[in-house]
């Protein structure tokens, strides 16, 4: 069958997928250490999600008031929910301020204060000295600041000639016999050619997977790329139960309205006008960490204090902050808000609803990227040739709930450590180890199969009922039986994928097709989720489940690792691995539990 | 008058027609641009009937209906939906914006939708950008300067001087205004266009660079920079709201200035 493609080959040290900001910071990191590198992307690096990030980075570099790194690194443990590994909030937290430095030495056009200096503003969960009140800590350029720090990566990439594949849709990785990835497949979608990357090294970039759901604030191209790969290679995924809502997507089109909209003064209200967050998080309101403003919010719609007709949704007021502050720092929100939702937030209030906005699970790193492969033995052993960053990663920095301006700073820290890593195993000298003619076929035949796929059921079908059992069966608040029930019709829905249909049968372009492979790599991003919460009987950070209200640190301080099998209609099987209960130095120390109070 | 016919073989011819369901009382045709690369065959359009009552407010909702439920092999880009991604630049109803800003509502009758204009087409509303982006690679868009970087911290930059840089640097891309300009279909080759020239301009004006005389230099040509004639349709045409018009005007001053 795979005679019938053209197949390419290539040979190179490094292989990145994916061009947003993890993807493009680590590509700058081996093309700077003199590693041959190819950017796999499927969309233009410019147009990768992490250009839709708004209201900043999280660094405490105290250019509007007194901080510190171990502030910002308490306040990512407690956002975590203590299921953060804290050696790598640590590093993380500690790499913050050179790495908005670098990004600032790059060409990135923040915002400034008066004298100069890079502007920073509050945001949800970031406090001063552990939690006393909200602190100036997210680095922003107005409230487009990822599409100021994606440009910025690509600019330096550009400057440093890295090689780009353009609209190349990777397949699946290249396993060897022994474990070690070894490259992977991609296929060009301006040429319909097939192209088989041998690589030393592989480092996944590929975003998350909001596109599971119904509603979200992701772009349509997050779909899980990376997270099926590395399932098809038999690999699990981590702590996927962990879905973050944002508290702020526009009624009915799902747009994002950033949290430095309540960093810079904004606020909630119910139908009766009242500001409900006070009794959820009395000291610092409308700026607790993300999961309890949006279960917060979900509470009163629930209670019959929505606003609206049915009262489905809440009111976010700016209007207070008057029209020179808004269109000066936050102006892209104000025009999305007259766009998407026909308000002017300079007047009126913005209807807003809790929206799928961040997978907190993903593929299991440690804080220098290589991807994990744990075992009851070894909770800690790696995939050799394979790494990740970005939201594709779980470090785990995130934990059971990211903490905003935490995912930009992530891309970074995390884009320049595998970098780095990348540096130090791969030696650009040492020869290839050339691949076997059979390598890649399953993805080819995979690929074949779809292609040519007869089934009575088009892919938007499928997609659609997935999403609908993840937005009603997956959602902010979760019980028993709504979870039980979201796994027997995921399962259900799984089932029907042999019988999808495609009608494009073209190699050019064939974006049904891609929409196909997309639709395999969801289903599995939404078979481990549905199952990691269905067994998660406790309630931490995004993950709400009532029959289990409160936090279990006896039972449930673990991160769970789901292994999906595509082959079994998507069965998936669950594991665990502890949590990190050290830090990297003995500089700070571990943070012990205690209760979430805001 | 010389006249000018178009070659044969790209013709636009008239494509099929898919109506609506019986019971839609709120019906509109979008009349859509196809091109199958595979088969030879000439670009059509196809006009498809669809129900506003059961789709989204935006041109890209429409699209996206069109692939889900009638056509699944139409083909275009499109990715974050809210307008700052720029994939989905396209000519709709005679005007090049984002299918994902414009609403249904703002387009009088049948809506037409055809590719950026005078690029080549890859397949549907797929255009093949990679001249701009080689473009765009080579006015060297990134910071260049020679003074040291603080160790332990950023470059200053004053409000008013960063404040230069506000509808420079919030471009994305999407090339609705080069495609719109009647020099860059004639000169596309050497003429650098506005979405390029805006974004040169993004670095002459910043307080931070130190290659102003360099940059200008590389811009001082009969075509790169002047065959921009003032036609203003890249600002007519921003789905951002940027005035790309006014950036090239600036650097033309720039250059006059250094002059003199």
């Amino acid at each position: 069958m795979s005679e019938s493609y053209k197949i390419i080959d290539h040979n190179y040290d490094v292989v990145v997928m994916g061009a947003g900001g993890a993807g493009l910071r680590a590509t700058l990191g081996t093309v700077e250490a003199g590693l041959k590198t190819a950017c796999i992307t499927k969309v233009f690096p410019t147009r990768s999600h992490t250009v839709a990030a708004q209201g900043g980075i999280g660094a405490s570099l105290g250019n509007m008031s007194e901080d510190h790194w171990q502030w910002h690194m308490y306040d990512t443990v407690k956002g975590s929910d203590w299921l953060g590994d804290q050696d790598a909030i640590e590093y993380m937290c500690r790499n913050a301020v050179p790495a908005v430095h670098e990004l600032e030495h790059y060409g990135m056009p923040f915002s400034r204060t008066e004298d100069g200096k890079i502007y920073q503003r509050p945001f949800g969960g970031h406090t001063r000295d552990h939690g006393k009140a909200p602190v100036e800590r997210a680095c922003a350029a107005a409230d487009r600041t990822g599409h100021a720090m994606l440009h910025t990566l690509y600019q330096q990439c550009l400057k440093h000639k890295a090689e780009f594949f353009v609209e190349y849709i990777a397949l699946d990785l290249i396993m060897d016999d022994d474990g070690t990835c070894r490259g992977l497949v991609a296929w060009d979608l301006d040429s319909g050619e097939m192209h088989r990357f041998n690589a030393k090294m592989v480092i996944l970039a590929s975003g998350g997977y909001g596109r599971a759901f119904f509603s979200c604030t992701s772009a349509h191209t997050c779909t899980g790329d990376g997270h099926g790969m590395v399932a098809r290679a038999g690999l699990g995924l981590q702590d996927m139960e962990f879905v973050q809502f944002h508290p702020t997507g526009i009624y009915g089109s799902g747009c994002l309205i950033t949290e430095g909209a309540r960093g810079e003064g904004g606020y909630l209200t119910n139908s009766e006008g009242e500001r409900f967050m006070e009794r959820y998080a009395p000291t610092v309101k409308d700026l607790a960490s993300r999961d309890v403003v949006s279960r917060g919010m979900s509470q009163e719609i629930r209670d019959g204090r929505g606003v609206g007709e049915h009262g489905e949704y809440i009111h976010l007021h700016l209007e207070h902050l008057g029209s020179e502050v808004l269109w000066e720092r936050l102006p892209g929100i104000t025009e999305t808000a007259k766009i998407f939702a026909g308000v002017d937030a300079t007047k009126e209030p913005i209807p807003v609803l809790p929206t799928v906005h961040y997978n907190m699970g993903g593929i299991p790193t440690n804080y220098k990227g290589e991807v994990l492969r744990p075992t009851v033995k070894d909770p800690n052993a790696i995939v050799k040739g394979l790494m990740a960053a970005g939201e594709a990663a779980c470090v785990s920095v995130h934990g059971a709930n990211r903490l905003g301006t935490n995912s930009l700073l992530d891309l970074v820290v995390f884009g320049r450590a595998c970098g780095m890593h990348a540096a130090e195993v791969v030696d650009p000298k040492s020869s290839f180890k050339e691949l076997k003619t059979t390598d890649g076929d399953e993805a080819i035949a995979r690929f074949d199969r779809l292609r040519w796929a007869k089934g009575s059921r088009p892919t938007a079908d499928i997609r659609l009922e997935m999403q609908r059992v993840m937005q009603g069966n997956c959602g902010v608040f979760r019980t028993a039986e709504i979870l039980k029930e979201g796994k027997d019709k995921l399962s259900e829905t799984a089932k029907t994928l042999p019988d999808v249909g495609v009608s494009d049968r073209s190699l050019i372009w064939n974006s049904d097709l891609v929409e196909t492979l997309e639709l395999e790599n969801l289903m599995t991003c939404a078979a481990a989720t549905m199952n990691s919460a269905e067994a998660r009987h406790e309630s931490r950070g995004a993950h709400a489940h009532e029959d289990y209200p409160k936090r279990d640190d006896e039972v449930w301080m673990k991160h769970t690792i789901a292994k999906v099998d595509d082959a079994k209609g998507y069965a998936v099987d669950l594991t665990y691995r502890p949590v990190n209960n050290f830090t990297l130095t003995d500089e700070v120390s571990y943070i012990e539990p205690k209760e979430r109070v805001y | 008058m010389v006249e000018f016919n178009l070659p044969a073989n790209s013709v636009v011819k008239e494509g099929k027609s898919f109506s609506a369901p019986a019971d839609a009382k709120n019906t509109r045709s979008f009349k859509i641009y196809r091109f199958d690369p595979d088969s030879g065959d000439n670009p059509r359009t196809d006009t498809y009937d669809i129900d506003l009552d059961k789709c989204g407010p935006m041109v890209l909702d429409a699209l996206i209906k069109i692939k889900n439920e009638i056509d699944a092999t139409l083909t275009f880009r499109r990715s974050c939906r809210e307008g700052i991604c720029g994939s989905c630049a396209m000519n709709i109803d005679g005007r090049n914006t984002l299918a994902c800003l414009k609403p249904i509502d703002d387009i009088k009758g049948e809506v037409k939708i055809y590719p950026l204009p005078h690029m080549p087409v890859v397949k549907d509303l797929v255009p093949d950008l990679s001249q701009p982006y080689a473009q765009l690679a080579s006015i060297e868009p990134w910071l260049k300067a020679d003074s040291p970087t603080p160790p332990d911290g950023e470059r200053l930059q004053s409000r008013e001087e960063r404040a230069q840089l506000d509808g420079l640097w919030e471009c994305i891309l999407c090339f609705s205004c080069s495609t719109a300009c009647p020099s860059y279909w004639w000169n596309s080759d050497r003429f650098l266009g506005p979405a390029v020239l805006l974004q040169a301009y993004r670095w002459l004006a910043d307080s931070r660079d130190e290659y102003t005389g360099e940059r200008l230099d590389a811009l001082e040509d009969p075509f790169r920079l002047y065959r921009c004639h003032t036609i203003m349709n890249c600002t007519n045409t921003c789905p951002k709201g940027l005035n790309p018009s006014l950036a090239i005007t600036e650097i033309k001053k720039m250059i006059a200035e250094r002059r003199a």
